[in-house]
């Protein structure tokens, strides 16, 4: 090698090294761009949520639901029906966030505590509401509600100040109820894997309800299952031709906790649960 | 090296040789100039007797997976120890609350509660003590996962099949700023979604979900593309916590003395600039504390032939 060409290999190295840190350079902003990117489409499912996804009792309205859940799942964990659970990464920024399918497994407030909300580490579930979140008109519950399995107990009420959501009669002409019809047997049949609490059987362990056969002869299981008291109730019509006729009516304590939902035994499901939908809206 | 620096190069910046030596390392260093061929002598002898040893990584492995089983168990057991997952738990009723998912809550939300409180002070004082990263290594299970499929890519890094691309450092604290700020301007915690930790997490517990897919996502882009990329170009958590080992005082400390400079520590660590102290010339003192993005995993411990790196307690060895 001629010392003329010295410096310009040296120059070539160093050419080099700084190509090499510009491509570093330009690898790095794609990764930033892309990592963040992929981030931002979580943004999608959550924007596009055709109807809000109900949650556990006390949870916050749903945008601050998403801003101050921790996705920990200690709510999941403490539940003794395991009503409650974590949503996947389609549900975008909703991923690791509790929800309740009432139809597959309903809160039947068995615990007796609302124990989600005393888990909550974050108060993304509350007793109590912040003062900066939004209340909406018809969400507070008028009083205190009644839990039925409680009724004797010195405090029967359940720490809960807001509904969750209102029950409706979605399907009356299914109603087997509005048909004058009973009902004999397991509802949701052998194979359903719901829980339920029963007073009469044992008040600290839930049961599957198929090992709870029913025999009426006017169906009214969503009023009776009802662990709410005075939140619905069998309204009796007296025609003018003396015929009696039977109408199951939602009343403002309703706390939308899903259990009509799923006990109801038509399918699909005569009453069903609205969540985050406020009374008289 | 001054606290400030070592801060300095955890946040992305190149380490950079010490200017003022002190007398002993200097000496040191000369002494190893001078004695060049005892000094190849003793280098050959100590890798001679080198015994191969895993202790600190099956330790550590053996920690990292009984903590996050004890997660699972609990719940699946009902034995109501470890309720929650990382990102938030109560151990036996005190809650503890992971300091990165605490962030970006407190950051989405505004509004933080005294229990969210409590249990993000007792985690940070918890591994303020244990020394910060030590999170990253000893716990978090992504660790785990991506240093078995790191061997993967090293063996085809070895039969030149890929290659390691290396992205700049500073990326991951741009990232550390970007999902903060998210975060507090959106409103959603952003990171959540595709924060590998929290989703290995829930998946052990709770069982399997769609979005163990994006991790192994990243996983094929760590074995294809760049070793260990998610920990070292992108994690914030690793960040929050670095912060935090900075005032830590359990860390590796060098031992010029015993260092024959031959940088096998270099090649399985994780975090390869924090031990560029080891390099021959660039150690200021005769021991030296390895900086805050060191992850104390002790792969270095292990691999060491000489005894020139071990954990050690700030003032422990004074006291004693």
């Amino acid at each position: 090698m001629s010392d003329e060409n010295k410096p310009a290999v040296k120059r070539s190295v160093v050419q080099g090294r700084q190509l090499a840190n510009r491509r570093k350079f330009i690898r790095s902003v794609v990764l930033a761009g892309g990592v963040v990117g992929l981030a931002m489409f979580g943004y999608v499912p959550v924007a596009n949520a055709r109807k809000s996804r109900m949650r556990p009792p006390g949870a916050l309205e749903e945008h601050d639901f998403l801003s101050s859940c921790i996705k920990c799942g200690q709510c999941v964990q403490v539940c003794p029906v395991a009503a409650i659970k974590l949503d996947d990464i389609d549900h975008g920024f909703g991923i690791g966030l509790p929800f309740i399918d009432s139809r597959t497994q309903a809160c039947d407030f068995s615990c007796d505590a609302v124990q989600c909300i005393l888990a909550c580490p974050t108060g993304a579930l509350t007793y109590v509401k912040p003062g900066f979140a939004d209340l909406r008109e018809g969400m507070k519950l008028a009083h205190p509600p009644v839990l039925k399995a409680k009724e004797k107990d010195p405090e029967p009420t359940l720490n809960l100040k807001e509904r969750t959501g209102v029950a409706r009669l979605s399907r009356p002409e299914a109603c087997l109820a509005v048909q004058g019809k009973g009902f004999k047997g397991q509802t949701r049949g052998a194979d359903f894997k719901g829980r339920m609490r029963y007073m009469d059987v044992d008040r600290w362990k839930p049961i599957a309800v198929r090992d709870h056969p029913y025999e009426r002869n006017l169906c009214d299981l969503c009023v009776t299952e009802c662990p709410i008291k005075d939140a619905i109730k069998m309204e009796v019509l007296v025609g003018a031709d003396g015929v009696k006729s039977y109408k199951p009516v939602v009343l403002e304590q309703c706390v939308g906790c899903g259990v009509c939902e799923m006990v109801c035994p038509v399918e699909t499901t005569a009453i069903v649960v609205d969540e985050r939908k406020a009374w008289g809206a | 090296m001054g606290a400030f620096e070592r801060i300095k190069v955890m946040l992305g910046a190149d380490p950079q040789k010490p200017t003022e030596f002190t007398p002993e390392a200097r000496q040191i260093h000369d002494l190893k100039r001078m004695t060049k061929a005892d000094f190849e002598a003793l280098k050959q002898h100590a890798r001679d007797h080198q015994l191969v040893t895993h202790k600190w990584r099956n330790r550590r492995w053996a920690v990292l997976l009984f903590s996050n089983l004890l997660f699972t168990f609990s719940f699946w057991l009902d034995i109501q120890l470890l309720e929650g997952s990382l990102s938030a738990s109560r151990f036996a009723g005190f809650h503890l609350i992971d300091l990165n998912s605490a962030l970006q809550v407190m950051l989405a939300h505004k509004h933080i509660i005294v229990n969210l409180f409590i249990g993000t002070a007792t985690v940070f004082v918890l591994w303020a003590a244990l020394g910060g990263r030590s999170f990253c290594s000893w716990v978090c299970p992504y660790h785990l996962v991506a240093e078995w499929f790191e061997w993967l890519h090293l063996k085809l890094v070895d039969k030149k099949l890929v290659t390691d691309h290396e992205f700049h450092r500073g990326s991951r604290t741009v990232f550390w700023v970007l999902f903060s700020l998210m975060a507090l301007v959106s409103g959603y915690t952003v990171f959540e979604t595709i924060s590998p930790t929290g989703i290995l997490s829930r998946a052990l517990i709770y069982g399997p979900s769609l979005a163990l897919g994006w991790v192994t996502l990243i996983l094929l882009f760590e074995v294809l593309y760049s070793r260990r990329a998610w920990c070292r170009y992108v994690c914030p958590i690793g960040l929050t916590y670095g912060m935090v080992g900075a005032i830590s005082p359990l860390r590796v400390q060098y031992r010029l003395e015993n260092c024959f400079h031959e940088g096998d520590c270099r090649k399985v660590c994780l975090v390869p600039h924090v031990l560029d102290v080891v390099i021959k010339g660039r150690a200021a003192d005769k021991h030296v504390a390895i900086g805050p993005d060191c992850t104390r995993c002790g792969l270095c411990i292990d691999v060491c032939p000489s005894g020139a790196l071990r954990y050690d307690v700030k003032g422990l060895s004074k006291l004693m």
